[in-house]
């Protein structure tokens, strides 16, 4: 059985000769008991009430989605894969919350979540999740394919690892240009075994390129469990031979992400170069839909729903926090509204006409 | 003894060079490994060492002479045994003597240097200058860098090595590190990296030092760079030129010595692009750069070298996807691209000779390839050949055969011929690579079988 993430809080995981050295978080300040529950640390300057309704809100919506993707798949609404973000909701929203307007966004197939995090609408993903015409990519993108320039997600990648390099080369623009922005490129535990990562690792040390690594371990890269996959010390060390600094972070607690995501950021802003998060987290679902998930327990599965969840336990902080369960449920209904609407959206829009069959094949402009 | 000392070979590809400067004079004394002279190509500089201990009778060569060929002898010595040594006055005017060195039988040639004549051409005109194609491209890349600031160039060796074939020479200076990059040997990497750049606004270059090496890359070409602008519904479109040389180079084998065309040829969202002459070189380089899509911008190395007369202008765009008629005919159209352009020019030359008048037409790009060219020429002379060096199986020339069949079947007098390499990975031996590539004769053969006056191979 894989071993499930342990870290509390963002621990160090790297002492590297030139790298600095992160430091150890704080483990003792703002410590809430929540009774029923293992000890969290929340760590040191704890948002206000209402930043913490908003993480809990995005957070929540990503889930509900998810969980509304998952009933249309099995209505056979939406085809092919359809990989669900069901328990790592923290790791894009705490790192959207401590981002710039202007930094980019990359990642893999696993999307959905992170394009809801960059502001893309509901109604736009779940289209183009059923393959209509007001789909993010017109219905000819699909589950793993979507971009928003104006939201600066750069997809939506549906090759492994193929977005590593991608996300250096937008951090290579923002420097180049001098916009002051970061890139934050998103890879699995799997991905972080491909040639192209340390290719990327090398090239954005070397010329000190804006881009934080975002490592999202969930443990399994489809059926192998890290421990079958990767050798060595953590992940978050993987860069260590570049003199990338890199941290390993609770992935379930929101406020762990937000907390290493802030510092990863100054560093890359100040012009240190390129930084290593693995946030340590868990998928509740099976790597894709078609997954039967055998190659892990259902008593491991349903330890993390009830002990790890990231959205309980913010829902557990609100309440500490004074919020009424009203207002939260009032979220909730909201929330699940939005989804329903969404879901109704682009079960209504229409298949894109086939004339679009033949457009955006290549771009008009050129020298004729 | 006396030993002769000859213009050694720096490339594979390499038939003349410079001598630069001598390090001894005559009546010296030389100890093996000593450097005795510097020569130098149009893309690099070597020193030559003697091979024995001995001392200088003569020199052959002036300093700063130029076309010197490669077995030439520029030295002689007597070897240390030999008491008396006849010591002859230096040569004032020397005159390259044949070979006397017991060097290895010079490789064939690949393909003819000399330089070819361009027929009529509706971008040729105005004052012209003799230009290598690899000036061409340099000034191309130069110009456009000059006209917009977000264009940079990024490969292995282009920046403090000038290029690995001294195709970004100067840039470096002229541009600085920001622009010209040097980047490891990371060929996946620094693709991907420009496809992130180029979706974020900017335009880049990318240079691989041959195309062999991008397959290294092709996932980033084709899955991110080619298909991303279809899967975003048109968002995200991705202007980066990727560009080196491709094709047959000489000697260097199966793994550095193949044409790349079909397979990017083959694939929706890429533009594909293969010169022959320099004012294509520069004015498809610069449409390449300016172009908002992917470009696959296929050079040649052997080309690099070869001289053509260009408009002198920095503003010659030639467009992507336009067909040059290089010679005009009425008894067979052959289609070719990059050096296999020369050779058709060179066949058709000869079958001028034998009565026989070939339309040579310059494809310029594969894709988007501009078959009405082809089909109007097919059409007046009802037979078709087409040349390439790269495999036959699904190849260039399977493409245009097809769409010559469906197109223009009734006006085909005989079936399409296609002139390819042969279906084997590149040898290395001088006469099996010789057997291997499409020559002169492969194309006349090919005309005289389409045009019934040989048995079909």
């Amino acid at each position: 059985m894989a071993k499930s993430p342990q870290t509390r809080s963002a621990t160090s995981a790297t002492s590297g000769n030139k790298a600095p050295a992160p430091k150890t978080k704080a483990t003792s300040k703002s410590v809430r008991r929540v009774p029923g529950r293992p000890p969290k640390n929340i760590p040191i300057e704890t948002p206000d009430t209402d930043s913490l309704l908003g993480l809990y809100e995005d957070m929540l919506m990503i889930r509900r989605f998810e969980e509304k993707a998952g009933q249309l798949y099995g209505m056979g609404m939406i085809g092919g894969f359809c990989h669900l973000y069901i328990g790592q909701e923290a790791i894009v929203v705490g790192m959207q919350s401590v981002s710039r307007e202007g930094d980019s966004v990359i990642t893999s197939y696993r999307d959905h979540g992170h394009m809801l995090a960059c502001g893309m609408t509901a109604n736009g993903v779940m289209a183009e999740l059923t393959g209509r015409k007001d789909g993010y990519s017109k219905g000819k993108g699909g589950s793993m394919h979507m971009f928003s320039r104006e939201k600066h997600f750069y997809g939506g990648h549906g090759i492994v690892a193929a977005q590593v390099p991608i996300g250096a080369g937008l951090a290579f623009s923002h420097k180049y240009r001098e916009t002051g922005g970061v890139s934050l490129t998103y890879l699995g535990d799997g991905a972080i075994n491909q040639g192209q990562v340390y290719e990327t690792f090398n090239m954005a040390a070397l010329w000190k390129l804006p881009v934080i690594f975002v490592i999202e371990n969930n443990q399994y890269g489809m059926g192998t469990s890290v421990t079958r996959a990767a050798a060595g010390r953590a992940l978050a060390d993987r860069g260590k031979a570049y003199g990338i600094p890199g941290m390993q972070v609770d992935g379930m607690n929101v406020l762990a992400v937000r907390e290493a995501g802030a510092e990863a950021m100054a560093y890359c802003r100040e012009g240190k170069g390129p930084y290593i998060l693995e946030m340590q987290t868990y998928r509740y679902r099976g790597h894709s839909m078609s997954d039967p998930a055998k190659y892990r327990t259902r008593e491991e599965v349903d330890a993390m729903r009830k002990q790890r969840d990231p959205i309980d336990a913010l829902r557990e902080v609100l309440i500490a926090e004074g919020i009424e369960n009203d207002q939260i449920k009032a979220i909730d209904a909201k929330i699940k509204a939005e989804v329903t609407q969404a879901s109704d959206f682009a079960l209504a829009s229409p298949e894109p006409d086939p004339a679009e069959l033949w457009t955006d094949v290549i771009r008009e402009g050129g020298v004729i | 003894m006396s030993i002769s000392i000859t213009m050694p070979a720096l490339s594979p590809t390499m038939t003349e060079g410079k001598l630069a400067k001598w390090f001894v004079k005559v009546g010296d004394t030389v100890r093996s490994g000593d450097v005795i002279a510097e020569i130098e190509t149009d893309k690099a500089m070597m020193e030559v060492e003697a091979m024995d201990d001995g001392v200088v009778t003569a020199l052959h060569a002036a300093e700063g002479e130029e076309g010197i060929a490669v077995g030439t002898a520029i030295a002689d010595m007597e070897g240390e045994d030999d008491a008396s040594l006849a010591v002859s006055a230096p040569d004032q005017a020397p005159t390259p003597t044949p070979d006397q060195a017991p060097t290895p039988t010079p490789a064939p040639a690949p393909t003819p240097v000399s330089a070819p004549v361009i027929a009529a051409s509706e971008h040729l005109s105005g004052h012209m200058v003799s230009t290598t194609v690899r000036e061409a491209l340099r000034d191309a890349m130069a110009e456009e860098m000059r006209r917009d600031e977000n264009v940079f160039l990024m490969g292995e060796e282009v920046g403090e090595y000038q290029g690995a074939y001294k195709v970004s020479q100067g840039l470096l200076e002229e541009f600085g590190a920001k622009r010209v990059i040097d980047t490891p040997i990371t060929e996946m990497g620094f693709a991907g990296l420009g496809v992130g750049a180029a979706f974020g606004e900017l335009r880049p270059v990318i240079e691989f030092m041959t195309f062999n090496f991008a397959m290294q890359a092709i996932d980033q070409i084709i899955n991110s760079a080619a298909k991303t602008l279809y899967m975003s519904g048109g968002q995200m479109g991705c202007p980066i030129v990727f560009r080196g040389p491709n094709g047959a180079a000489a000697r260097v084998a199966a793994q550095h010595s193949q044409c790349f065309a079909s397979w990017y040829a083959h694939c929706p969202g890429l533009k594909v692009v293969a010169p022959w002459s320099a004012a294509d070189a520069k004015g498809l380089l610069k449409a390449a750069i300016r172009d908002p899509n992917p470009v696959i911008f296929l050079e040649n190395e052997v080309l690099y070298g070869q001289s053509f007369d260009i408009p002198d202008t920095d503003d010659l765009l030639i467009p992507i996807g336009k067909a040059n008629i290089v010679r005009e005919g009425t008894d067979v159209t052959i289609t070719a691209f990059s050096i296999m352009v020369g050779k058709a020019l060179e066949a058709a030359d000869k079958l001028a000779e034998q009565g026989i008048s070939a339309e040579v037409i310059d494809l310029r790009s594969l894709r988007p390839l501009d078959i009405d060219t082809i089909l109007k020429s097919v059409q007046k002379t009802n037979r078709f050949v087409s040349c390439e060096e790269g495999f036959p199986f699904a190849g260039i020339g399977a493409e245009l055969s097809a769409q010559v069949t469906e197109k223009a079947f009734d006006w085909l007098d005989a079936p399409p011929k296609r002139v390819s390499g042969i279906d084997v990975p590149m040898p290395y031996a001088a006469n099996l690579e010789a057997l291997a590539l499409p020559q002169v004769d492969t194309i006349i053969d090919a005309v005289l079988e389409v045009s019934y006056q040989k048995e079909r191979g």
